[in-house]
């Protein structure tokens, strides 16, 4: 039976259409409309603007994802290093052709109009890059000391990079989805436990290295009746919208909150604001769920997949799909400090839009290419201990 | 290479755990959001919409028209104008200066309004409304309201503003409206209203809860920036309620034209119900002034003016009340029995009290004087004796029986209490023992003795009606309700002892008294009374004032000149006091005066109970339309 599955016919590309998971995409078209849906409601009860364009982002979203799903799984192995490579450079040129809005630095323009935000596409690309790192990497070495130099360097440069943009919310979900990519490939639980310890002890050192608007977004979480008016305020209303929409919410473009303009960002950070206040818990939840599917695929997509390549980039994708569902939530219900990020596939914006999709393109990818053999390295075959391209010497 | 594959399979099986890990670790993260969810959206949802709610909801009060005031008979005396103003909001206006021109086609805009306009529309947020100009004729506004629509952010707003329709003649009675000082403002959301105005005198400050009405509330949705959405509902406001002086216009400008060029004042009460008819003061001042903020140098003018015309003298001028107080001396001594009608004393011009002699006014002295003598004469060695007799504290209880010492009742704001002395008053004001001397000077109505003249006209009413502890009452009704009770109570004096000291005042005017001269005829009707004359200087200054002024006192030293009376003498239902500062003896400068006033109100003769019928005085003011622009929000 296992062996039927190994058969070359089975990844022609008319075999892969038929055997992709369908309900996953349209569970991910279903997200996308609710949040077309939304952003329709925050205009006012029209299309034009966010709704529409929204739309165009979402078509174009699905055809890469659909794309990405397709390819060769073998493919994005050769090619994650590149892309690392890519997406790197585009990270260290920011601060000197950057864009820059609201005092910081994060965009890229091309011509045309295209703008790309480099510190997005890494999230995709660290996994990547994590995922074919250890795909090579033996597994008896990889908790060696020696062996995680690489894969915390390939975490550690683009964190620290976002930092100074500065963005640190985006580079704590880096540093956050490396680590778990990094923790799923099996290395020993210890560092973990150690690396915890050591980051609590440094956090007082870490603070005086903060920027006075962040320092004001942690003190603000913890006391936002401190100034109702002030920095304090966003969270107090976002609460007041959730809290007010009751079960069944206003209705919507009901929503007093979001239409009268007490909430910030209401078609990006905050659109779930104005979903838990017009659709209530009914629609929150729902929306939940919605997501709840996509993460179970994504594990069960993980879990399952023969290529430690394919698991961890399942895993990994998944996960960070994960925190921007949990961080977005637990910002706008006040569970934790306001930081600029988005919630996955419903908030107006193209280059998170395209992230996750292209992610999720891969965690279908990998769904797709479960049983295929990758090669780990070495003549092939069985999986080789050392690393010929990751010379070390005993 | 076989150790190899063991451990790729273990590490594959690992990696599926840690896969299978994080996605507890996604499912416990989950299981947070929904609960924090539960808690916002079903725990603590009532909260939260209440929260909502006030942030989206806000209460504006709508102002109730302020009660209007008519006089005795039915004439409007004070009423509201409507004050029609253009607003314009300059965020619909657009162009504000070329919505300023197009204004000024229908009604002039100055450039002074123009100036102003624009430099608060560019300071202020935009949907912020300015006021253009106010005061525009009913043309005017009646064509803006018209070509409304196409001038979009013109908005015409009718507000409303007090008018005074004799203000010369009553204000002292009715008093003003004013903007509301910072103390004045309570708890009531009215007075927290741009350009609402209380009552801050007279009538318009002591009706002043009846009169100001209640709010209206409009509940309008506004969104973050405190802009209004849209109105929600409405309650009208409660206008005030109108309100009927006694005061009859005709007999108050009588007095003040009786009173002239003096600095005095007069007070007539009907003695059953205390209705006051007049009272007037000299000088007076016209309340019209102060519509809409009186200015500072008419208001500079009337501080500076030598006879103070803001000072109602009629309740806030207090005088020793001299011989008027005779008759409070006399019941005090027939209810306490220590002298009889009968009983006659020899006046010898001077009495005698330890090592001080007390003179009396006639220093030839009157002869053997009995208590009708005493007052008809106003013999005031014989009220010494009576006096000493009594002792002070009796006769500051009789004083006060009669309205003296504080009026607790009067319907009249500022109003001053006088003063009544007696031996705990003494010592508690003045830490000092009372002296027996200073009864006498009492009994005579000098001393420490002050009443106003609002007390005296009360006294000689409570005289006149049989000891009815009758209040005087400057507002008849509020609305159809009566201000005074069918039959004011009684104070408990003997009715013989009412009826001679009436008999006594009587010959005061009709029989050769002091104010034989001031006697009077209407119809049959005539009228008993009761003369004093207050000393301001002793003697010694008056001596030396004169001796400066070529033979006359000057003015400042002269006596007050106070008379009381009652009319007609039978079945008696008027009562009048006067007091003419500086105006030498009573019954030659106050007498007169009391006289030609009262044979007014006689000759009047007003119907006794004319209940007052709201109905009648339809307003006569035209409805305007009401404001249509929101007014702003939270700003």
């Amino acid at each position: 039976m296992a062996d039927s599955w190994r058969s070359e016919k089975n990844f022609a590309l008319p075999s892969k259409v038929l055997r992709l998971n369908w309900i996953a995409v349209l569970v991910i078209a279903a997200i996308g409309a609710l949040g077309v849906v939304m952003l329709y409601s925050v205009a006012g009860g029209t299309l034009e603007g966010w709704a529409e364009r929204q739309i165009w982002r979402l078509g174009a979203g699905l055809v890469l994802l659909l794309v990405i799903a397709l390819v060769d799984l073998r493919v994005w192995l050769a090619a994650s290093f590149p892309i690392y490579a890519v997406v790197l450079a585009l990270l260290v040129a920011v601060p000197y052709f950057g864009t820059s809005a609201g005092g910081a630095r994060r965009w890229l323009e091309f011509g045309g109009g295209i703008q790309l935000q480099p510190s997005e596409l890494m999230k995709v690309s660290l996994v990547m890059a994590l995922g074919a790192y250890f795909h090579y990497c033996a597994d008896g070495k990889i908790s060696k000391p020696l062996y995680l130099i690489v894969p915390l360097v390939l975490v550690a440069v683009p964190a620290a990079l976002i930092v100074k943009q500065p963005d640190l919310g985006t580079a704590a979900l880096i540093l956050v989805v490396g680590l778990a990519v990094i923790f799923q490939a099996g290395v020993h639980w210890a560092y973990f436990v150690a690396g915890g310890i050591a980051v609590c002890s440094a956090l007082p050192f870490l603070w005086h290295t903060l920027r006075d608007y962040q320092k004001e977004r942690i003190y603000t979480f913890l006391d936002p009746e401190r100034d109702p008016l002030g920095a304090g305020y966003h969270i107090l209303q976002s609460k007041i919208a959730v809290g007010s929409g009751g079960l069944e919410g206003k209705g919507l473009m009901g929503g007093t909150q979001s239409q009268l303009n007490f909430l910030p960002e209401k078609h990006t950070d905050f659109i779930f604001t104005t979903l838990a206040e017009e659709l209530g818990l009914i629609g929150a939840s729902g929306l939940l769920g919605l997501y709840a599917l996509l993460l179970a695929f994504g594990v069960y997509t993980a879990w399952r997949a023969e290529s430690r390549f394919g698991q961890l980039v399942a895993g990994g994708v998944t996960f960070m799909f994960f925190l921007y569902i949990f961080i977005n939530v637990a910002m706008v219900t006040g569970l934790v400090p306001v930081v600029g990020v988005p919630l996955p596939l419903v908030s107006y914006g193209g280059t998170a839009l395209l992230t996750l999709m292209a992610g999720l393109g891969l965690v279908l990818n990998v769904a797709l290419h479960r049983s295929m053999p990758l090669e780990r390295g070495g003549s092939g075959g069985g999986g080789s201990i050392a690393l010929p391209k990751w010379p070390v010497r005993k | 290479m076989a150790g190899g594959r063991a451990d790729d399979e273990g590490g594959g099986a690992k990696v599926s755990r840690r896969a299978l890990l994080l996605g507890g670790v996604q499912v416990a993260g989950l299981g947070v959001l929904f609960g924090r969810l539960y808690t916002l959206q079903i725990v603590d949802a009532d909260q939260y919409t209440t929260l909502s709610d006030e942030n989206r909801i806000n209460y504006q009060p709508i102002a109730p028209l302020r009660g209007r005031i008519y006089e005795r008979s039915g004439l409007l005396v004070a009423s509201n104008r409507a004050n029609l103003k253009v607003i314009i909001v300059p965020e619909a206006a657009g162009d504000v200066r070329g919505t300023l021109d197009r204004i000024s086609r229908i009604a002039e805009v100055s450039e002074e309004n123009r100036a102003r306009v624009l430099r608060r529309a560019s300071r202020q947020r935009a949907f912020v409304p300015v006021m253009v100009m106010e005061h525009l004729t009913w043309a005017e506004f009646a064509k803006l309201n018209a070509q409304a629509p196409s001038f979009p952010g013109v908005f015409p707003e009718a507000a409303s503003v007090r008018e005074y329709h004799f203000g010369p003649e009553l204000a002292h009675v009715v008093g003003y409206v004013g903007g509301v000082d910072r103390w004045e403002a309570d708890d009531e959301r009215l007075l927290q209203m741009r350009d609402f105005e209380i009552g801050k005198d007279g009538v318009e400050r002591s009706y002043d809860r009846r009169l100001r009405g209640t709010p209206g509330v409009r509940r309008v949705e506004v969104n973050a920036g405190g802009r209004i959405i849209r109105e929600l509902d409405r309650t009208p406001p409660g206008n005030g309620e109108n309100i009927f002086l006694s005061v009859d216009l005709e007999l108050q400008r009588f007095a003040l034209e009786r009173l002239g060029g003096e600095t005095a004042a007069t007070v007539v009460m009907d003695v059953r119900t205390g209705e006051v008819l007049v009272m007037a003061s000299t000088p007076s001042f016209d309340s019209s002034q102060f519509v809409g903020g009186i200015s500072h140098a008419h208001w500079r003018a009337l501080l500076a003016h030598p006879g103070k015309p803001l000072l109602n003298r009629a309740v806030e001028g207090q005088y020793p009340p001299g011989s008027t107080f005779k008759m409070v001396v006399a019941l005090a001594a027939l209810e306490s029995g220590v002298i009889s009608t009968k009983e006659r004393i020899r006046c010898t011009g001077r009495y005698h009290l330890g090592n001080a002699s007390y003179g009396c006014w006639k220093r030839s002295g009157h002869g053997k004087v009995n208590m009708h003598d005493g007052i008809q004469r106003s013999c005031d060695y014989y009220f010494y004796e009576v006096a000493r007799r009594v002792g002070i504290d009796r006769i500051a209880k009789m004083a006060r029986k009669l309205g003296m010492g504080g009026l607790e009742d009067l319907d009249y704001s500022d109003a001053k209490p006088g003063i009544i002395p007696s031996v705990g008053w003494k010592l508690a004001t003045l830490g000092e023992p009372w002296y027996p001397g200073e009864t006498l000077i009492a009994g005579i109505g000098q001393g420490y003795v002050l009443a106003t003249p609002m007390q005296l006209c009360v006294y000689a009413a409570r005289i006149a009606n049989g000891g009815r502890a009758v209040q005087p009452r400057l507002v008849r009704a509020i609305g159809d309700e009566p201000t005074y009770p069918e039959e004011w109570p009684d104070l408990g004096i003997a009715p013989e002892s009412l009826a001679f000291v009436r008999d006594a005042m009587d010959s005061v005017v009709n029989r050769g008294g002091t104010a034989a001269r001031s006697r009077i005829d209407v119809n049959g009707m005539t009228m008993a009374g009761k003369t004093g004359t207050s000393q301001v200087a002793s003697l010694a200054v008056a001596r030396a004032s004169s001796q400066r002024n070529g033979g006359e006192v000057e003015r400042r030293y002269r006596d007050h000149a106070l008379f009381v009376a009652f009319a007609p003498v039978e079945e008696p239902r008027y009562a009048i006091s006067v007091v003419v500062e500086h105006g030498g003896g009573g019954s030659r400068a106050a007498a007169p005066v009391a006289k030609d006033i009262m044979t007014r109100v006689l000759e009047r003769d007003l119907p006794a109970d004319a209940a007052p019928d709201p109905d009648e005085h339809a307003n006569p003011l035209p409805h305007w339309p009401e404001t249509r622009w929101p007014e702003t929000g939270n700003g």
